[in-house]
């Protein structure tokens, strides 16, 4: 009679302690307090946005008291366990949040709540595919599965992409495509670094820059950075040769000009042979996949059924310019 | 010794393959050594490749005697570069909606055409430069190297994210010790969408 109670109390022990681990199964439990809520969580806004078929973003990030992020390295930030952060996806209403937690043994949560009648619920872990959303171009909105969250928040140093001393920079690119301005109480480096919830930040990273010879230079290389560098940078192997799109606090065009530049691609088009001819957007394997939305050539790979016409026009802009405004900065 | 762990039949052949091969992380202690948990390892991956069905997309069908059978000398190179396919056939009436090569290595369905990749250690046309991670994180999450393209049908990613790390890991290190081919497989043809923009 012992054995089979013990076993037994032992499932549900093992039952509540799976269920005290799996993500809310709505967004109002997740932490994230309604407007006017109390301010535990901080907003902020990445200078450098990923293009997401023009949906409007808001983020927010939220710590447990009395802990901090760790930034003496500016460019791979270390969060707490019990870090969260949300981004609300919105064409017109909100159509999706997303969470990211830092869970208690250090590893990682990446879930999605898709919003219908003013409630956001939890979204399978395979994502919605084609979810019938009006205002979403074409009338269709994918939420990601969470392997693809994995696919674009584990490819680089940190999974936490939008908040690092670039993205955060007081130091903000004016022609940056698609950026939205801090909110009112959304905070920057400085905000942050002030209220204590920043530490260890090397103070000339709190002026954050790439380093660039124009301003159509520097804003296209923050925008590869954004939307490219979670998946080519230092660290990856998805290419053969190295293909190096992110940037850091203190780095700039040199590094992703060798890397592209006259590089043969692996992977060709039809009158495309090299990663980025200067002068020739046409013949460059770059632009010409950014235009793409085949789904074999298509960059990025996922999270877009458009391709992005802003950041063409300022990456073709930038494929063209003259040498002297696209290669290396002239210091004074 | 049981039947599904026949080790001792050709521990020479691994061991001089499992030598040559790279290791599957370069920062795992004592990575390179022969262990017998490896070649264990190996072993289980060989079971599995040849009782889940990898050889019947991978390799290239001929005539055999009793038949089509697959082309072992040709074992997991994919569909082969001199069979070219480039266009998808005409679309069969209903209820048929899938057709393939006589090599059952180029797949016609809705989704396009597909041609089994070249799963041999070859580094320029085979799985040669992959990391276990990269073999792993493509099987678990359907998308090429874990986060480029989706994978097509009909590779059965469905059932196939369900294998356990260690058997991904043993099918791994078996497709490290196959012989590689130099055999360069197409990108997949989707219906109504050119490569070229
Ligand atoms: C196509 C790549 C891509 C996919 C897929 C993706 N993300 Fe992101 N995500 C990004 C990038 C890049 C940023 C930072 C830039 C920005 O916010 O515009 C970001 C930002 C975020 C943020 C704000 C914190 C941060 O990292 O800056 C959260 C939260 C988030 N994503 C959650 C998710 C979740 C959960 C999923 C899956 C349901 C997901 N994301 C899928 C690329 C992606
Ligand atoms: C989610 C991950 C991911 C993102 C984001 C991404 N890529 Fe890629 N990219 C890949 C993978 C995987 C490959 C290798 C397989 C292939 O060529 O499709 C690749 C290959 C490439 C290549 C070919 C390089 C060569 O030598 O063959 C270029 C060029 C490229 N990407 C450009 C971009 C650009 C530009 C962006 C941003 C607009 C981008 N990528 C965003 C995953 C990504
Ligand atoms: C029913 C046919 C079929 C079977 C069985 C099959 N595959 Fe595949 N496999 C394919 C096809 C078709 C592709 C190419 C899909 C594409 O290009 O999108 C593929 C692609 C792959 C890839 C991706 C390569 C890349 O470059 O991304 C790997 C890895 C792979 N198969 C391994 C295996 C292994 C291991 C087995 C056995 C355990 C197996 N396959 C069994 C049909 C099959």
């Amino acid at each position: 009679m012992a054995a089979p109670l013990t076993i037994l109390s032992l499932c549900c022990l093992l039952l509540s302690a799976a269920a005290a681990d799996e993500a809310p199964a709505s967004l109002r439990d997740t932490g994230l307090p309604a407007a006017g809520g109390r301010l535990i969580v901080v907003g902020f806004a990445p200078q450098y946005p990923l293009w997401s078929d023009g949906a409007t973003k808001r983020r927010w990030l939220y710590l447990p008291p009395g802990t901090a992020i760790d930034a003496s390295d500016p460019d791979a930030w270390v969060f707490p366990p019990g870090t969260k952060l949300w981004k609300e996806f919105a064409h017109g209403d909100p159509v999706e949040t997303r969470l990211i937690e830092r869970l208690a043994d250090g590893s990682w949560r990446y879930v999605a709540y898709a919003w219908e009648d003013g409630e956001a619920r939890l979204a399978p872990a395979a994502g919605l595919r084609g979810w019938p959303v009006a205002a979403a171009p074409g009338g269709r909105y994918d939420v990601p599965s969470q392997d693809d969250c994995r696919a674009c928040h584990e490819g680089a140093a940190v999974p936490v992409l939008g908040l690092s001393a670039l993205q955060l920079s007081p130091l903000r690119d004016s022609l940056a495509p698609h950026a939205e301005l801090p909110g009112p109480g959304d905070l920057d480096l400085v905000g942050l670094v002030g209220r204590g919830l920043v530490v260890n930040l090397p103070t000339a990273a709190l002026g954050a820059r790439i380093d660039a010879a124009s301003a159509t230079s520097r804003a296209a290389l923050g925008y590869l950075h954004a939307n490219c560098g979670h998946c080519h940078n230092e660290r990856s192997s998805v290419t053969d040769r190295p293909l190096v799109l992110a940037q850091g606090a203190r780095t700039g065009a040199q590094r992703v000009l060798e890397t592209l530049d006259g590089v043969p691609s692996e992977f060709r088009l039809p009158g495309a042979g090299l990663r980025l001819v200067p002068g020739n957007p046409d013949a460059s394997v770059l632009i010409r996949r950014m235009r793409s939305r085949h789904p074999v050539a298509q960059m990025p790979p996922l999270g877009t059924r458009q391709a992005d016409q802003a950041g063409l026009a300022l990456l073709e802009a930038w494929v063209s310019l003259d040498p002297d405004y696209r290669e290396v900065a002239h210091h004074d | 010794m049981t039947d599904s762990h026949p080790i001792g039949r050709c521990l020479v052949a691994l061991a001089l393959a499992l030598m040559a091969a790279p290791a599957v992380a370069d920062d795992e202690p004592g990575a390179n050594e022969l262990t017998v948990a490896m070649l264990k390892s190996v072993e289980r991956g060989r079971y599995i490749v040849t009782t889940s069905g990898c050889n019947d997309c991978h390799t290239p069908f001929h005539d055999g005697p009793a038949g089509p059978e697959p082309d072992m000398s040709r074992m997991l190179s994919g569909h082969p570069e001199s069979l070219s396919v480039s266009e998808a056939p005409t679309a069969p009436p209903a209820p048929w909606g899938m057709m393939a090569t006589y090599t059952s290595t180029a797949w016609a369905g809705p989704w396009g055409v597909s041609f089994t990749a070249n799963l041999t250690p070859d580094e320029d046309t085979g799985l040669g430069k992959w990391t276990f991670a990269e073999f792993r994180d493509t099987i678990r999450s359907g998308r090429h190297l874990g986060r480029g393209r989706l994978i097509l049908p009909p590779m059965p990613i469905a059932m196939y994210k369900n294998f356990t790390d260690e058997d991904l890991e043993a099918i791994y290190r078996y497709l490290r010790t196959i012989p590689p081919v130099r055999n360069r497989v197409p990108d997949p043809l989707i219906p109504g969408e050119p490569l070229a923009d």
